[in-house]
């Protein structure tokens, strides 16, 4: 294989737990016989016929009825054409998948694929970051991939995990993120990675934003400082060992996330880390999100709205200007 | 149905004895048609998603009276431990899924249940139902539910117990077509209309749908028309029901039909539906008096996490 893209690696996983495990169906719009918007289950239908299906658009019930399904010991993988969309199936999600083993003792072994985050001119409603809002919710977990390997990984163990996952798959490293294969560093879910060694500051951060912070840091690195990047992988699970111990070494910490500003995953960050690592910093714990407003549509808006390497650096700057 | 109502005057008494936190939800009045629907299913093979006026339905399909009692005076014994209540529990194991406040959402439920069967390739002879009030087909997730049901020619039977009020709005306010079974042609499903207040109608017509949709018929709707005779809880009086819809046709108690249509057809006698009643009252004390003696669950004893994988996990 002379390459392996975030999107292939995605088709290949469910080709794989296709393969593996007859619990296994895929069930979204678009995804049969063409292959869904993105391509992500391209040829799947023709090699796993009856295990890949068209579905109404009918968001609500496409996840009422991957529920149904794993009541009767399905693994059903839903693919929401656009993250943005899960939002009519909020209340599936929330209330009946993700209650339901405190409710009743049994699992709901179901993956959610949402492709989440802008790409240039998806404007407000094919653009959103929804993992801040599905992690605030106790039953789901909450993983966002930022490599080829772990787009692979993840979702095969997502799959095998017996609760549901909200798999945050972002839609900008699908075909320019490659990799020469996708083997995996063996890291299971709930576990973060040093994206990038450093000393003098921490970015904690997740799925298309690792690539930013590292572009970031290795520009800062002209000017003698050492960045330390976490790729979190999961955000629920929080891996918050490897966060104090990434800002024990550096004292200093900056979050980043792509959704909007309001709470979310780098606010929790930045809670948990004064809560437990209040002693380790050596300067307030900075927080860059998106903008407050609708993900724009103009590329030069878009740009502007979502942390960018320049803007990871500033707030870096700021940071070690501490 | 005559167990359901013994129960759920019992589930009354005791909480406006205040034994019982949290809401009370009865089926007065529409124990023939939830009755009918249970009593169509075969407990495991089919499966049946309850709703909120289903006591009669769900003791029809083979809950036990203790599941109800233990749930809601929240015994740790019962099926949902005390971590939901009232009518919010099932057992989806044997094919009764519990459901949840959010109206229509049972619908593309049942669905994804008959979907796997089929899948498994244990289908063949099944059906699954659920049941919905004239308030839940405003919903969003009615409408989809049945739909994808449809698409996937499923055999799901939705009984819908018009009874006139979702809480306390009116038909009025919550529809404009001159009947609920309209909309199944627009499914392209089958459609039954029914007098939810008469027994006999209600186990002929209900029973018809579950046959065509066992049969391979595609999904089934039922809608069954008859009148809430309470509130929407106990904690409401349900005053605004007018006067003349408590005196129409629909407000006639269901259960008083049946015993009639009993008797008449010499199915049963008088003296033998007393002792029935006797018995199952008997029954219900028995049912309440275990579960009021069970311990109620522990903060300090409780496992508080909402999933069942236990994190952090070794490397796969």
């Amino acid at each position: 294989m002379s390459g392996v893209t975030y999107i292939d690696a995605i088709r290949e996983a469910q080709e794989t737990l296709l393969r593996e495990d007859p619990r296994v169906f895929l069930y979204g719009q678009d995804i049969s016989s063409f292959g869904g918007a993105f391509k992500a289950t391209k040829g799947l239908a023709e090699a796993f016929p009856n295990r890949v299906f068209d579905s109404p658009i009918s968001e609500d019930a496409m996840i009422g009825m991957a529920v149904g399904a794993a009541i009767e010991g399905m693994r059903p993988i839903i693919e929401m054409q656009f993250a943005d969309f899960s939002s009519i199936a909020f209340n599936q999600i929330v209330n009946q998948a993700a209650t339901h083993f405190y409710r009743t003792g049994m699992p709901i072994p179901i993956t959610v694929r949402l492709p989440s985050g802008g790409t240039p001119g998806s404007g407000p409603f094919h653009s959103q970051s929804m993992e801040g809002i599905y992690a605030q919710y106790p039953g789901l977990v909450v993983v966002t991939p930022a490599t080829v390997s772990d787009a692979y990984h993840m979702l095969v163990d997502s799959v095998k995990l017996d609760d549901p996952v909200i798999y945050c798959e972002h839609k900008f490293l699908y075909r320019w993120l490659k990799a020469k294969s996708i083997k995996g560093d063996g890291l299971p879910i709930g576990q973060a990675r040093i994206a990038r060694p450093g000393k003098h500051a921490t970015v904690v951060t997740y799925s298309a934003m690792v690539h930013e912070a590292v572009r970031a840091a290795d520009r800062l690195q002209a000017d003698g400082w050492e960045i330390e990047v976490v790729d979190l992988r999961s955000v629920k699970p929080l891996d918050l060992d490897t966060v104090l111990a990434s800002v024990a070494r550096t004292g200093r910490l900056l979050a980043v996330g792509e959704a909007f500003p309001w709470g979310g995953v780098t606010a929790e960050i930045v809670a948990k880390v004064t809560e437990e690592g209040f002693h380790l910093l050596d300067a307030p714990p900075q927080r860059l999100n998106a903008r407050d407003t609708p993900v724009p549509y103009h590329p030069k808006l878009w740009a502007a709205h979502r942390p960018t390497p320049e803007s990871i650096c500033d707030a870096l700057r700021k940071l070690l200007s501490f | 149905m005559l167990r359901a109502r013994i129960l759920e005057n019992k589930l009354s008494s005791l909480y406006k004895a205040g034994k019982i936190v949290g809401g009370v939800y009865l089926g007065k009045g529409q124990e023939a048609v939830s009755a009918a629907l249970g009593a169509s299913l075969i407990q495991g093979k089919d499966c049946y998603a309850p709703l909120i006026r289903d006591q009669a339905g769900r003791t029809a399909f083979g809950e036990s009276l203790l599941d109800c009692t233990r749930t809601y005076l929240g015994s740790v014994e019962g099926p949902m431990k005390g971590r939901d209540g009232n009518i919010h529990r099932g057992r989806p194991e044997m094919g009764m899924p519990a459901m949840i406040s959010h109206l229509g959402a049972q619908v593309p439920l049942i669905a994804g249940m008959l979907f796997a069967k089929r899948l498994k390739g244990t289908l063949e002879g099944c059906v699954g139902a659920t049941s919905v009030g004239d308030g839940a087909t405003s919903t969003g997730a009615f409408h989809e539910g049945l739909n994808m049901a449809a698409v996937e020619k499923l055999p799901m039977v939705v009984v819908v117990a018009n009874n006139q009020f979702a809480y306390s709005t009116p038909n009025n306010r919550q529809f404009a077509c001159a009947d609920l079974v309209e909309r199944a042609a627009g499914y392209g499903i089958g459609g039954f209309s029914v007098d939810g207040t008469d027994l006999l109608s209600c186990a002929s017509v209900i029973g018809e749908a579950v046959r065509k949709a066992r049969a391979g018929g595609g999904p089934q709707m039922v809608v069954a028309h008859l009148l809430r005779l309470g509130g929407h809880g106990e904690h409401d009086d349900g005053s605004y029901v007018p006067d003349t819809a408590k005196q129409d046709h629909y407000g006639r108690d269901c259960i008083d039909v049946a015993i009639q249509q009993l008797v008449e057809s010499g199915t049963a006698t008088m003296a033998e539906i007393e002792a029935w009643q006797a018995e199952t009252s008997e029954e219900v004390q028995r049912a309440v008096a275990q579960a009021q003696q069970e311990p109620v669950p522990d903060p300090y004893r409780e496992d508080w996490s909402a999933l069942s994988t236990r994190f952090p996990l070794s490397a796969p």
